[in-house]
């Protein structure tokens, strides 16, 4: 899935196409953002957390990004600086709608510090593509998404939803890469657990199994 | 190092973006061989990660495409707007 982003634009001199656009090519922008309507799309959705907030605040993030495109320095790549445009239009998005206070994106949540053990489940090595035909599984992960705290929902969106490497998603949030990382960690862990009833499990429950759990 | 459950746990994320040390790699590795319960830990996070990251699991809304290109020969109509190099 990270590929994505690097293969459909791999082949573009987006440098070039931005040169262009600001030399008055304008209707090349059409082409140049082709590439990331999803990514901004999904780092808008994961702040506003509904379809029309996040259709709107994803319209706006490619304007703006348009009006100041001529303020991009080519010092990071141009999809990590339309991520952090998004990121930005969302926050503001959410900041109108006032929902902010219950959850904040900026706040560290209590317990950072504390570890969070994963879910113990038998096995689940065989999840097939085909299991998200089950609609209740694709709902059940975009909630689980939907409820993590604001820090680790924004992290996870940037690093493995739109695809950012690590030194990205730290620029992008303007955090240190280390704290990327153990974030993430916490996401994916809060992720797991969360997930891991709606996990059809392929090996049959043997018996006395839970009873070697490390935790039990 | 003889790692247990709570320490490959720790590394579970690192671990799947191979970004762990090659000797701390080696040891995880070891602890999975006969653990199946952090193999089945680590084999349930990666695949939520890819079902996660599945196109359809966030789906665009229908139109969305269109909409935002139709917004944006608006905004690109209007000379006003257009970017200079600054």
């Amino acid at each position: 899935m990270k590929s994505g982003e690097a293969t459909a634009t791999a082949d573009r001199d987006e440098a070039g196409l931005i040169a262009r656009i600001l030399a008055g090519e304008k209707e090349l922008f059409h082409e140049l953002i082709r590439p990331y309507e999803r990514m901004v799309y999904v780092t808008v959705f994961a702040i506003v957390r509904n379809e029309t907030d996040a259709e709107d605040s994803a319209q706006d993030a490619m304007v703006n990004a348009y009006r100041h495109l001529g303020k991009f320095r080519g010092e990071s790549k141009f999809s990590t600086w339309l991520a952090t445009i998004a990121m930005n239009e969302g926050r503001q998005k959410l900041r109108k709608l006032k929902r902010a206070k219950e959850d904040s994106l900026d706040e560290p949540v209590q317990g950072e510090e504390q570890e969070i053990a994963p879910a113990p489940l038998r096995d689940w090595r065989e999840i097939p593509l085909e299991a998200l035909e089950r609609k209740e599984l694709r709902e059940a992960l975009r909630s689980a998404v939907a409820e993590l705290p604001g820090i680790y929902r924004q992290i996870f969106t940037l690093r493995d939803l739109d695809g950012l490497k690590v030194a990205e998603t730290a620029a992008a949030l303007g955090i240190n890469e280390n704290m990327v990382k153990v974030r993430l960690h916490r996401a994916r862990m809060m992720l797991q657990k969360r997930l891991v009833p709606f996990l059809k499990t392929t090996a049959p429950a043997r018996k006395g199994f839970w009873g070697r759990m490390p935790w039990s | 190092m003889e790692l247990n459950c709570k320490h490959v746990w720790a590394h579970i994320s690192d671990y799947i973006d191979d970004s762990v040390a090659p000797e701390l790699r080696a040891d995880i590795e070891r602890h999975l061989e006969h653990c199946e319960i952090c193999s089945a830990i680590l084999d349930s996070t990666r695949n939520i990660l890819v079902l996660t990251g599945d196109d359809r699991t966030f789906e665009l809304p229908v139109g969305y495409s269109e909409r935002l290109h139709e917004r944006l020969a608006r905004e690109l109509a209007n000379e006003a707007n257009a970017p200079t190099k600054s």
